[in-house]
């Protein structure tokens, strides 16, 4: 059972930004908005939770300088501590400017990296998938707002929608 | 308009009277002779008891052989052969003491002097910045700046004549006996030479309070003119003060701090310093642009221009990190004798502050200020300044004190006192020149979009 939603285009994203929040005061539901560029202030008109992404950066570059200490440490002072160009390898301390770069470098990656990773995954973008996008024209010139009919009279949302300024508005099963 | 509370006046005033009394005790109790610096050794090593004084003994001689007027002794008692070695060592070790402890005071003076005149020339150039990017979310904090930079003419007068009485207190280029025996100072005779070098301080202060001058002229101009004419002129005047600056602020460097070590170099000291300037700079414009707002001064202030300032904060935090390891790092990788006694000595005998300075100019910012949300919180962004204001205090402290007074740092009545004289002094000038004007600029192009600035 496919629930009934509306998809209206429009042709202005000021137009975009104007109608969902009136569409949102109405208590009608947004699902989805399609639009060819972000739109500024827009998640915050749906009243999307704001992104965890940039916290998750954040642990990844921990990971990442983990990874760098532990692996220095273990190669130039556990492992092999030779004498090179008489750099200190007794302590890691002892030699730490050394490893600091690399250090700089490996947080950076994974922090870099696993983030563009972790946004692939949650948006669920890979290589051969397949394009969701209801209209082609929405990554060109139009916008697309989908609006969940739910147990709503679907003429009265029509007409409503058709109020907010949309050029067309099709009822999809 | 703002205008500077009495109750302020009457504390800043005061701190000025308190800091000058102590500054004047520091001098006071200097030693004059060498036997007075003997009293004063012998009451810092008085608790160690016998065995300490000798190693601290050796422990001096690895140090001196880095600070700066030691290159005389290192000369003079190869000359003297070994037969008299021990006797004149002695002697010479006191008198090389007593100069450092001579020093103490001028140090003091001068390392709370530049911090102090350093962020008002920081909070200058981030002002020029602003004119030459066409910026369009500061120019609401305008006034702020320019409040912050009347402090400019007197600190650099102060700060100038500093430099030009400490004399051999600090540069040990201007003995003449120590030149007519050093090959490598009198290769640079033809840059670090007296007449030049007051030439040089001249022009640094002329320069800086010009610019200071007719940029706030034209900024006042701009408020009764309609026409985008002082505009215009502030703009042209900022890209040549920038260009002028930087040239300023490398030599500004090499003279004043530096020439402590006149055998030691580095290329990129003068970026160096210029990075504690800016970071210092944007610390003072964040803290008094939110004391002026919880104060009600300035309602057209949002919390988007706070986070954008603590954005410079954290940015420039950083930066500053960055530049002070690449000096450390090439040096103690490279290890070359010449270049590395500069950071032997303040690793031996400062190690506590030396090290202690990163963690506050550095950790301290990432962390508290890494989080979006935590840079529109006003105190917060009060507390990662103030860690970040002391620690580059330290920072000039680190780069004055070892070059001139060596292993006979402390921090007592005179450094103590110092930073009351001129922490008086700035926020008494501040206050006077953030009241000299309202502090809403008008007509500036930009200040609509500044109004309705929004991150």
């Amino acid at each position: 059972m496919s629930a009934k939603v509306i998809q209206a285009i429009y042709n202005d994203d000021d137009l975009v930004l104007q109608a969902v929040k009136q569409i949102r005061e109405e208590n009608y539901y947004v699902s989805e908005v399609f639009s060819p560029f972000p739109i500024h202030g827009l998640d915050k008109a749906m009243g999307l939770a704001p992104t965890r992404l940039a916290i998750t950066s954040f642990l990844y570059g921990l990971t990442g300088l983990t990874v760098a200490i532990t692996m220095m440490n273990f190669m130039m002072i556990q492992d092999w501590p030779q004498n090179i160009g008489g750099k200190p390898s007794f302590s890691f301390f002892d030699n730490m400017p050394t490893f600091i770069p690399i250090m700089f470098e490996l947080t950076v990656f994974f922090a870099a990296h696993l983030m563009v990773i972790t946004f692939y995954m949650r948006s669920k973008i890979w290589p051969f998938k397949k394009a969701e996008n209801p209209d082609p024209r929405t990554t060109d010139d139009h916008f697309c707002v989908e609006i969940e009919v739910a147990n709503h009279s679907e003429e009265a949302l029509v007409k409503f929608i058709k109020d907010t300024g949309a050029s067309e508005v099709k009822l999809i099963d | 308009m703002y205008k500077q509370s009495g109750k302020v006046k009457l504390i800043s005033i005061i701190l000025i009277v308190l800091g000058a009394l102590g500054i004047g005790y520091g001098f006071i109790t200097a030693p004059s002779t060498i036997d007075e610096a003997k009293e004063i050794l012998a009451a810092e090593h008085g608790g160690h008891g016998e065995d300490h004084s000798a190693t601290a003994n050796e422990d001096h001689h690895t140090a001196e052989i880095n600070s700066a007027g030691h290159v005389k002794h290192v000369e003079k008692s190869e000359a003297h052969g070994e037969e008299v070695h021990s006797e004149s060592h002695e002697d010479e070790h006191l008198e090389h003491v007593l100069h450092q402890l001579q020093t103490k005071p001028w140090s003091a003076t001068f390392v709370a002097g530049f911090f102090f005149l350093m962020i008002a020339l920081g909070v200058l150039v981030f002002y020029a910045i602003q004119f030459v990017a066409q910026v369009g979310w500061s120019p609401v904090l305008f006034r702020v700046m320019e409040g912050i930079t009347a402090y400019i003419l007197p600190g650099s007068i102060i700060v100038v004549l500093i430099v030009l009485f400490a004399g051999e207190h600090f540069y040990p280029w201007q003995n003449h006996e120590l030149v007519a025996g050093d090959k490598i100072l009198q290769g640079k005779s033809g840059y670090l030479n007296f007449p030049f070098f007051v030439i040089r301080a001249i022009v640094y202060l002329l320069i800086w309070n010009t610019y200071r001058f007719f940029a706030v002229k034209n900024s006042r101009d701009q408020d009764d003119s309609v026409a985008i004419k002082p505009y215009r002129k502030n703009f042209k005047f900022s890209v040549i003060f920038l260009l002028f600056f930087m040239i300023t602020e490398s030599t500004m460097a090499w003279d004043w701090f530096m020439s402590m070590t006149p055998h030691w170099y580095s290329t990129l000291f003068a970026w160096y310093i210029f990075a504690t300037m800016i970071v210092s700079a944007l610390t003072v414009i964040a803290i008094t642009t939110i004391i002026l707002k919880k104060l009600g001064h300035l309602p057209f202030v949002n919390n988007s221009h706070l986070h954008d300032v603590a954005k410079f904060m954290f940015g420039f935090s950083i930066f500053w990190t960055y530049l002070w390891f690449s000096q450390f790092m090439l040096i103690w990788y490279a290890n070359i004798p010449e270049e590395v006694t500069y950071f032997t000595l303040r690793m031996e005998e400062y190690n506590l502050l030396f090290f202690g300075m990163v963690v506050i100019n550095f950790v301290f910012p990432i962390l508290i200020l890494m989080n979006s949300d935590f840079k529109r919180i006003p105190w917060f962004v009060v507390i990662a300044g103030c860690f970040i204001l002391v620690g580059h205090y330290i920072d000039v402290y680190l780069l004055v004190m070892p070059s001139t007074v060596g292993s006979h740092w402390s921090f007592g009545i005179t450094e103590f006192a110092a930073i009351l004289f001129f922490l008086g002094l700035f926020l008494l000038v501040v206050g006077f020149g953030l009241g000299k004007a309202p502090l809403k600029i008008k007509n500036n192009p930009f200040l609509k979009e500044s109004e309705n600035y929004h991150y």
